[in-house]
Parts: structure tokens; C-alpha cells; sequence
């Protein structure tokens, strides 16, 4: 078993006719938070896709505990444990709460969420579990979307811009979540457009610039400078 | 009066199952399949090709049939119909209206251009009374009985197993929902495997209420076409109101004058699209 649960090495990938990733090299480990962040394009979305078998990348690119994943199915990825919380939320419009959960546990990992704990973490959504999930208030979908990827009983929880159109408070709210989820040893990966935020609520951050790292090491120890640095590239 | 509400409403029994299982495939898929008449009428002939290797009885054919069916279904949305899958629904139009020339011409081949009827025994001759002096057929009963018992099946299926769930679910968004772990090319299969039994079904009561001929596939398409819209896209119940409505209208135009059955069907399709362009009951949204 390898250090590190999931690991990219050399990450290509394409996005339409254009290449998005140009040699990433990423890890992530059990029980860690990990930030990604960078401008508009400059690839943390397809670098997410990747992961989860949306894009479609070279086997040994990526590896989970060491295996050959990249490329293989979403479902596949789903099944050995990396789940996604895809950018925008999508949730699925004609079905309720509940639903919408119960469709994360389709892959039928074993493992200690189920939806009475769930509801425990977002007691809202036991109230509002009838009602179509596109119903609710963007911070309540976007606790079902997490919720949805938690029923997958993942290792790896990967949250695409899960604060994007939402008030502070809010995204307090979702954040101040991931902690008790990361102390079972899952790993959690946030792509996160508010630097601040990201650097407070992880061990390791990454930044992206037009496909490659800019800038990768322990949250804390960075200055302004560096990561705007970074982050344009000025 | 009552009396032609009565055959009306059987007829649109039939109509019913002509028209569930274009219900079905476009709900989940946004597939139209401009063969759904051709596939009834060789469910119709399968059916007939069946019934003397099972001793004539019609019910027994059904039983081979429908599992024959399910997997013909299975095979055709696997092998063929999910590569015409995407945005564009152009691809899927084309393949499904070659089907239908495909299909016809080889029933001409191997059938001839006659009708066909399945032999049904006492099922056509007997009758039931209904209270006062109305009386109904047995089979028209039995009909409208199936394809009642399909609506309220199908209606369950989607709202309350997990398959129904998987369902909805590819049909909202197949991306994340293969993200959860769903096959839709394996969904997608059993929807069309799904709809295959109700046309399977469809065609072995067209065999047995009236006659098949090769040539009967795109009048019986435009039946389910009226159908499925006059209910309103993407609602099981929608279309069984629907094929009521259809049932009812030539009916009562049967009544004015034998030729004006399907002229009146037609007339009344145009005016509830005039008055309503989405159905009378709509649930597709986009």
C-alpha cells in the first residue's frame, strides 16, 4: 500500500480540441484536506474531471493506493472509492431529497454514512427530504450534493466549487462540515475560488496556472505575494 | 352514448399499449422511435408464428413472447439504438425510421401482404354484461384491464423502486449519475427491453382484437404519435388519458359514419394541440 491514497503523476488531459493539464503531479493522502486553487482556465475543473474518469486521461496517470485508474469509468473510480461533488451542484431535478441521496449509495460501498447519518450532519435536509432537491436554497442543494457523494462511502472526497454563488455564512456553514468528515481518514480535496478560504480550511494547497502547478506545499507557510505570484503569474 | 363511451374507452385500452412504450423510451432517453408500429405488428406476427408451437392458445404464446421480447429489447438499445444517443436527436430519428422500412419489407418477404389474425378461441366470441344492457367483449375488457394494470405498473416502477430511481436519474443528468456508479448503456437497455414487452403485448392484442399486415406499422405509430402528445410528453398517466381521448373521439366518429372513426381522432389531436401545445398533462421540461 502506497503512502499516498490517490496520486497523479504526469497528468495530460484535453478538454474539447485543447489540452487543459500539461504534467500534473498531485497526491493526497488518508485523513488530509488539500486545496486546489487558480484563476478562471486554468484547469482545476478538468483536473477534477480527471480524477473521476469524466475526461478521459492516460491508465498510469493516475493511481489509486498505487493501482492504474486513469481513464477508467466514472463508475469504476465511484466503486473504489473517489467521489465527486461536481461543480454547479447538479442535482437531479425530478427527484426529491431522498432520492437524490439514495442515488449516491447506487455503487453499494460499504462504510459508515448512511442517510440517518447524514441527517444528523444536515438535520434540513430530514425535514426537506420529500421535496424535489432543485427546490431547495442553494446552500440546502449544496448539502445534498455533498450528501449525495458521502452515501458513496468514498475515501476520497472531491468538492468542486462547492461555495460558488453562496452567501458567507453559508459557505461557513458547508466548511465547518468537512472537518468531522476528514477526522474518519477520508481524504478531502476542495477546489476553491477564495484563496482565504481555501488556505484556512486545508493542510496542503496546490495552485493551478494554465494547466500546471504554480505553487504547491503546506497552507500556512505562504504569503500574499507568493500566491498571487502564483495565481497570475505577475 | 354510454355505449360509445364504453367502446371508446377499450379502444383506448389498445391505444394505451400502442403508445406506453414511446412513452417510456423517450421519458428516459429522449428516443423516439419512429418503429414503434412496425415493432407492434411483428409483435403481432411473432405471436402468430408462436401460437401453433404452444397449442394455439394465446396465452400461452404470450408467455414465450413477452421474455423473447425483453431480451430482443435489451440487444437492439445495446447493440444499435445506444450509439444513436446524444445531443443531436437527429441520429436516433434516422436509425429508428430505417428500422421501420427494414422491418416492413421483411414481414412483406416473409409474410406476404395479407392480415393476419391470431386465433383467440372463446377469448373473441365471449361477452360480458355490465349491469342493465350494456355488455362488453372479453377480450376488449381484457385489453383495457392490461393496459390500465401497465400504467399503474410503469407509475410505480418510476416512483418507487430503485430502478425507477436509475431511471429518472439518467434521464435528468447522465453524467453524474454515471458518476454514481450508474451503467446507463445497461438502463438505457432495460427501458427499451421494457418498452418491447408493452409493444409485444400491443401487437399480440392487435393479432387477436383485429388483423396484422406489414403494411399496418405507421398508422399504428401516428395512433400511439396522438396518443402520447394529446397527454402530454414524459407522464405514463398522461398517455393512458391520452389514448382514452383518441379512443373515445374515433368512436363517437364511428357513430356519425364508418369512414369518419380516424378523421375524428385526428380532428380532435389538432384541436387540443391548438389549445394546448404541451399535452394535457406535461411533466418534460427542456
Amino acid at each position: 500500500m502506497s503512502a499516498h491514497f490517490l496520486q497523479t503523476r504526469g497528468l495530460k488531459a484535453h478538454y474539447g480540441d485543447a489540452q487543459a493539464l500539461f504534467g500534473i503531479d498531485f497526491e493526497v493522502g488518508e485523513g488530509e484536506t488539500i486545496a486546489v486553487i487558480g484563476a478562471n482556465g486554468a484547469g482545476k475543473s478538468t483536473f477534477m474531471k480527471s480524477l473521476t474518469g469524466l475526461v478521459k486521461v492516460a491508465p498510469d496517470s493516475v493511481l489509486i493506493e498505487g493501482r492504474p485508474v486513469g481513464g477508467s469509468r466514472p463508475g469504476d473510480i465511484v466503486r473504489q472509492g473517489v467521489a465527486l461533488v461536481p461543480e454547479g451542484r447538479r442535482l437531479f431535478p425530478s427527484l426529491s431529497v431522498e432520492e437524490n441521496l439514495r442515488m449516491g449509495a447506487y455503487a453499494e460501498r460499504s462504510g459508515p454514512w448512511s442517510l440517518e447519518r447524514l441527517y444528523g450532519l444536515f438535520p434540513i435536509l430530514k425535514e426537506k427530504r420529500k421535496v424535489p432537491g432543485t427546490s431547495l436554497s442553494g446552500g440546502q442543494q449544496q448539502m445534498v450534493a455533498i450528501g449525495r457523494a458521502l452515501m458513496s462511502n468514498p475515501r476520497l472526497l472531491l468538492c468542486d466549487e462547492i461555495s460558488l454563488g453562496l452567501a458567507p455564512i453559508v459557505i461557513k456553514e458547508i466548511y465547518d462540515a468537512l472537518p468531522a468528515i476528514a477526522a474518519e481518514g477520508m481524504g478531502i480535496v476542495v477546489v476553491e475560488q477564495d484563496v482565504m478560504v481555501a488556505q484556512r480550511v486545508s493542510q496542503r494547497l496546490y495552485c493551478f496556472q494554465e494547466g500546471r502547478v504554480s505553487l504547491e506545499g503546506a497552507s500556512e507557510g505562504f504569503t500574499r505575494e507568493q500566491i498571487s505570484q502564483a495565481y497570475f503569474g505577475i | 352514448m354510454t355505449e360509445t363511451l364504453i367502446q371508446g374507452l377499450l379502444l383506448g385500452g389498445l391505444y394505451c399499449l400502442f403508445s406506453l412504450g414511446l412513452s417510456l423510451m423517450f421519458g428516459v432517453m429522449r428516443l423516439t422511435n419512429i418503429a414503434q408500429g412496425d415493432f407492434i405488428v411483428a409483435g403481432g406476427f411473432a405471436a402468430i408464428c408462436i401460437a401453433p408451437l404452444v397449442g394455439g392458445s394465446p396465452l400461452l404464446a404470450g408467455l414465450v413472447l413477452l421474455p423473447l421480447a425483453f431480451g430482443a429489447g435489451y440487444l437492439l438499445q445495446r447493440g444499435l439504438l445506444n450509439r444513436t444517443l446524444g445531443k443531436d436527436p437527429l441520429p436516433s430519428l434516422v436509425v429508428t425510421f430505417g428500422l421501420s422500412i427494414v422491418i416492413q419489407n421483411l414481414l412483406l418477404e416473409v409474410f406476404s401482404a395479407s392480415p393476419r389474425s391470431l386465433e383467440s378461441g372463446e377469448l373473441s366470441t365471449g361477452s360480458l354484461s355490465l349491469g342493465g344492457d350494456i355488455v362488453v367483449g372479453t377480450l376488449p375488457l381484457l385489453i383495457f384491464v392490461a393496459a390500465l394494470a401497465a400504467t399503474v405498473g410503469l407509475q410505480l416502477l418510476f416512483a418507487r423502486t430503485p430502478l425507477g430511481r436509475a431511471f429518472r436519474a439518467v434521464s435528468d443528468d447522465r453524467e453524474v449519475a454515471e458518476l454514481m456508479g450508474v451503467r446507463s448503456a445497461h438502463v438505457y437497455a432495460l427501458a427499451t427491453a421494457l418498452a418491447t414487452v408493452l409493444i409485444a403485448l400491443a401487437g399480440l392484442f392487435q393479432g387477436l382484437r383485429t388483423t396484422v399486415s406489414p403494411a399496418d406499422g405507421p398508422l399504428l405509430l401516428l395512433f400511439a404519435f396522438e396518443s402520447v402528445i394529446i397527454g402530454g410528453m414524459g407522464s405514463f398517466w398522461g398517455t393512458f388519458v391520452g389514448a382514452m381521448v383518441l379512443g373515445v373521439s374515433q368512436q363517437v366518429g364511428f357513430g356519425f359514419d364508418p369512414g369518419w372513426g380516424v378523421w375524428f381522432g385526428h380532428l380532435v389531436f389538432l384541436a387540443v394541440l391548438v389549445v394546448r401545445p404541451n399535452g394535457l398533462f406535461p411533466k418534460t421540461k427542456g
